[in-house]
């Protein structure tokens, strides 16, 4: 099934550390602003909510059914078998539609460059390569950020959430939304809460152009042998309007021999 | 005496219009270098929160658009065989022509790697719309220079390619919309990715439907505009039955549109978006009034159709309405969930209108050297003819000119 983060709010304190390591690792200025952006593949936010701090990540949640793949025009996006949404550089064209689609609004461009490049968390694919585990994973002190398989992920998240019910909102997200993430959440409150999409998002988004794109080859086919057709039966009236309507028999008989 | 004739001929004179076609050039390309060298950051106002504006909305979007109007009146020539409409195909197959390459140029300015434009040729997803765009631009261009060619083809001469191109042309048409039904409603299925983003009034499972309606009714807007403006600047005379005609065409697209959306609205019951006091509700009723309801009833009368001012009034009507739609797609309808407040800057603008005046210099050019517009001799054919059904005898098939 793949690799796949759990990431606890409740664990989480705010150290920034999984931050730091990213810039580190991706080679990214120190300084970049604190939102993403084509220098920062993730970020922790905080907000408060009923007296208690929350802090929790954004980053690329690695769809299952990725959007960023369905509508890109060249492929430059790949959902690896090991879980990572990879990116291939050297096929983009820089048209940003991915960044337009992406439902979690992640992909990045650099906007300054004259020769310019889509950026987003890679879930440190080459490391994974390597057979290490993520650079912000083996940075995160408490454990907020868990990285594993996704299948047992899961299990710890609903072991943690069935032991301590007072203590957590009894729901994993990532599960299904946008027909399922390779990062998972589970949190103190609902998600929503912290400004992530929950209403009518259950399923991939890539469903919604492939009900129109699958019926492609049918408009094609369809209207190729419907106008020809009409353009055959129109010809063929207008030739035979061109034999003048009231010759009787005799003189179209006539007509004939003439020719 | 040689000289003298030199100099004539190339004697220069700075009129109104060309000072601006000038002043627009300049600008232009002095945004050219910034978005080239300084990236489209620095040229632009887009941002990671609003990473498509003008460029798409207008050029792309409105210029493929407004440029329908080459396969509807292709299909009526030479599909549906009523050749009265020969005289104005010309001139709209020209227009589609050019308005297809000022959006590959406004595609070039969009792209961040332009150099990269032709990889879809190659690297294949057949999941992405944008990848149907892209195909559908390069074939459907391939086909509009195919069908273009004749008019250079006579000017030049070469009978025997000519011939070749004349023979073909039927199903050059036949793949020309094709091409065009994909891709007017490949670009309203763009928006089918962002539900959540684009605002309800705008956002709907039928767009893809409701991109080639209007469409079609704004090609044939855009075709008796253009008459009317060729007419008035080389002083040819205007087919006024046939622009008449081809307004009793555009009720009944409008309509269709109209009912389309009507059913849409129903079936996402979104009726209460129509009344909440915000921008978008403001657009939207500016967008429908202006492009679609008013014209609908204007040109239901057939005293504005026949009257060359009011016709005029018209068509531009369901033409500015339709360009206001593509925007408050791209646009309007994009800013609330992308909290930017977006507005294209004078350098995007600046391009926008650069384009635009090649456009208008390229088809002033094309008419001037080209045979555009044929004699009016050629136009003596019957306007209509009653259908009458009869029996046909088969000795009246069997003569050796009536074969198929």
């Amino acid at each position: 099934m793949g690799y796949g983060f759990l990431f606890d709010t409740t664990l989480c304190i705010g150290c920034e550390s999984c931050m730091e390591a990213c810039q580190e690792t991706n080679q990214l200025p120190d300084k970049a602003s604190h939102e993403l952006s084509a220098l920062r593949y993730t970020v922790v936010k905080n907000k408060t909510i009923a007296d208690e701090d929350i802090y929790y990540r954004k980053m690329c949640m690695h769809c299952e059914d990725p959007t960023c793949q369905s509508v890109c025009p060249v492929g430059a996006f790949e959902k690896t078998p090991e879980g990572p949404v990879i990116y291939h550089e050297n096929r983009c064209m820089g048209c940003r539609y991915c960044i337009m689609a992406c439902p979690f609004d992640v992909p990045k461009f650099e906007w300054h460059k004259a020769l310019p490049l889509v950026r987003k968390c890679n879930m440190c694919y080459p490391r994974l390569k390597e057979g290490k585990i993520t650079a912000c994973a083996e940075a995160c002190p408490t454990g907020a950020t868990l990285f594993g398989q996704r299948d047992e992920l899961i299990q710890i998240a609903q072991e943690r959430i069935r032991k301590n019910k007072d203590k957590y909102h009894p729901y994993i997200y990532g599960l299904s939304e946008a027909g399922g993430t390779s990062v998972l959440i589970i949190s103190s409150v609902s998600l929503s809460e912290l400004d992530f999409k929950m209403n009518n998002f259950q399923e991939p988004l890539s469903k919604f152009t492939w009900q129109v794109m699958k019926e492609i080859p049918n408009v094609v086919t369809f209207g190729g042998v419907f106008l020809f057709g009409l353009s055959w039966i129109i010809n063929r009236r207008i030739k035979l309007q061109e034999i003048s309507v009231d010759t009787d028999n005799d003189g179209a008989h006539e007509k004939e021999k003439k020719e | 005496m040689s000289t003298f004739h030199l100099t004539s001929r190339f004697h220069f004179r700075l009129t109104f219009w060309k000072g601006v076609f000038f002043i627009l050039l300049a600008l232009g390309l002095y945004s050219t270098f910034v978005r080239f060298f300084y990236g489209l950051g620095s040229a632009t106002n887009l941002s990671d929160n609003f990473p498509w504006g003008l460029w798409i909305g207008f050029d792309v979007l409105c210029g493929v658009g407004l440029a329908a109007g080459g396969f509807t009146l292709a299909a009526i020539v030479y599909i549906f065989n009523i050749h009265k409409f020969k005289p104005i195909v010309r001139p709209a197959i020209l227009t589609a022509f050019l308005g297809y390459l000022m959006v590959i140029i406004a595609i070039f300015f969009d792209l961040g790697r332009p150099y990269r434009i032709w990889h879809p040729i190659i690297m294949w997803n057949p999941h992405s719309v944008m990848f149907e765009v892209g195909w559908c631009v390069m074939l459907y261009t391939t086909v509009l220079a195919l069908e273009f060619s004749p008019v250079v083809l006579e000017k030049l001469r070469w009978n025997k390619f000519l011939n070749i191109i004349r023979s073909f042309i039927i199903p050059l048409v036949i793949l020309g919309v094709i091409l065009s039904t994909l891709h007017q409603s490949s670009l309203g299925s763009l928006y089918l990715i962002v539900p959540e983003k684009l605002y309800p009034l705008w956002y709907s499972p039928l767009l893809p439907v409701l991109f080639f309606i209007s469409a079609v009714a704004v090609g044939f807007a855009m075709v008796i505009f253009e008459s009317f403006l060729s007419a008035r600047a080389f002083n040819k005379r205007l087919e006024k039955s046939l622009v008449a005609e081809l307004a009793r065409v555009i009720v009944f697209v409008l309509s269709l549109y109209a009912i389309l959306k009507l059913q849409d609205f129903a079936r996402r019951d979104t009726w209460a978006y129509l009344f909440i006091p915000r921008t978008e509700t403001y657009f939207f009723w500016t967008e429908i009034l202006l492009g679609v309801v008013i014209p609908i009833f204007l040109l239901a009368i057939p005293k504005i159709r026949s009257n060359e001012r009011t016709l005029f009034i018209s068509v531009l009507m369901v033409i500015l309405g339709f360009i206001m739609n593509r925007l408050n797609v791209a646009i309007t309808g994009m800013e609330s969930y992308a909290r930017a407040n977006y507005f294209p800057s004078w350098m995007e603008i600046s391009v926008t209108l650069m384009i635009v005046a090649l456009g208008f210099a390229a088809f002033r050019l094309a008419v001037k050297y080209l045979p555009i517009f044929e004699k009016s001799t050629e136009v003596a054919i019957p306007s209509s003819r009653p259908i009458k059904i009869r029996k046909v005898e088969k000795y009246q098939l069997q003569k050796p000119h009536i074969t198929n």
